[in-house]
């Protein structure tokens, strides 16, 4: 069971590493990562890395892609979207598909209702937190100034020569 | 319980992978985007590793990885942006001012 969710997942992540590296449009490509490290989401999730799992789709697959979708929308003008929509038929797969992905989180939600998950094993967020703010406590705070550097850096770089 | 070796033979292929989209591909921010899915794989190689040992050693420093990466995307991206207000062309084959 465990494999055979393993496998599923792993076969999303490695075909979406694949699309990105082959599709010509960077578009194409920076939805296929964001498919690729939503993956590696649910992979954190079955290590037991809850932090992670959340932190990777908030700050990687939620800042930094729009950040990356941002620059492409900059860099490479697309075409004027005129006329009908030429994919119609991804429309009515779309609601099945969502009604279907509806269905099995309240499934889900029904079934786990009431049973509460223990402490988590040596790697739940306790101790993570733990560990960020004893043993790695230099680090973290140098990595308030890194992040302090870069946005004024990159405030410098972006600026217009008048 | 799925073995971590399987983890670090799937991190292996995302790395192989994103070093081919870097060495193939032209566009810069392609190549940047294959770049954060060999850091990816990297990522998931600690996790594993921790997982392995039973502590959360390798979390934290994927936690490290991350805020370093949101630090290198940006500045990345902003200097991709100044190349192209400059030259006006995407494709790395335009920047050899400084090939010996």
């Amino acid at each position: 069971m465990g494999t055979a969710a393993f496998g599923l997942i792993a076969l999303v992540i490695l075909g979406s590493a694949v699309g990105l590296v082959l599709k010509r449009n960077p578009i194409h490509g920076a939805l296929f990562l964001v498919v690729n490290l939503g993956g590696i989401a649910a992979l954190y999730l079955t290590l037991g890395a809850e932090f992670l799992a959340a932190a990777q789709v908030i700050v990687y697959a939620g800042a930094i892609m729009v950040l990356f979708v941002f620059a492409i929308m900059i860099l490479i003008p697309g075409k004027d979207e005129t006329g009908p929509d030429p994919r119609r038929g991804y429309r009515l797969v779309a609601i099945p598909v969502g009604v279907a992905l509806l269905a099995e989180l309240g499934l889900i939600a029904a079934r786990r209702v009431g049973t509460s998950s223990g402490p988590g094993g040596p790697g739940g967020v306790e101790a993570m937190g733990r560990l960020l703010f004893t043993d790695y406590l230099l680090p973290f705070e140098l990595t308030s100034v890194l992040l302090l550097a870069a946005m004024v850096g990159v405030m410098l770089l972006s600026r217009r020569r008048t | 319980m799925v073995p971590e070796s399987y983890y670090l033979a799937l991190s292996a292929m995302l790395f192989a992978i994103g070093v081919v989209g870097v060495v193939v591909r032209r566009n810069p921010l392609v190549i940047f985007m294959s770049i954060e899915l060999a850091l990816n794989a990297a990522n998931l190689a600690l996790v594993a590793f921790g997982h392995r040992h039973g502590t959360a050693d390798g979390q934290a420093l994927v936690f490290f990885v991350m805020a370093v990466a949101a630090a290198e995307v940006a500045v990345g991206l902003a200097i991709i942006v100044v190349i192209f207000r400059a030259r006006h062309r995407l494709s790395v084959d335009d920047l050899n001012l400084m090939r010996w």
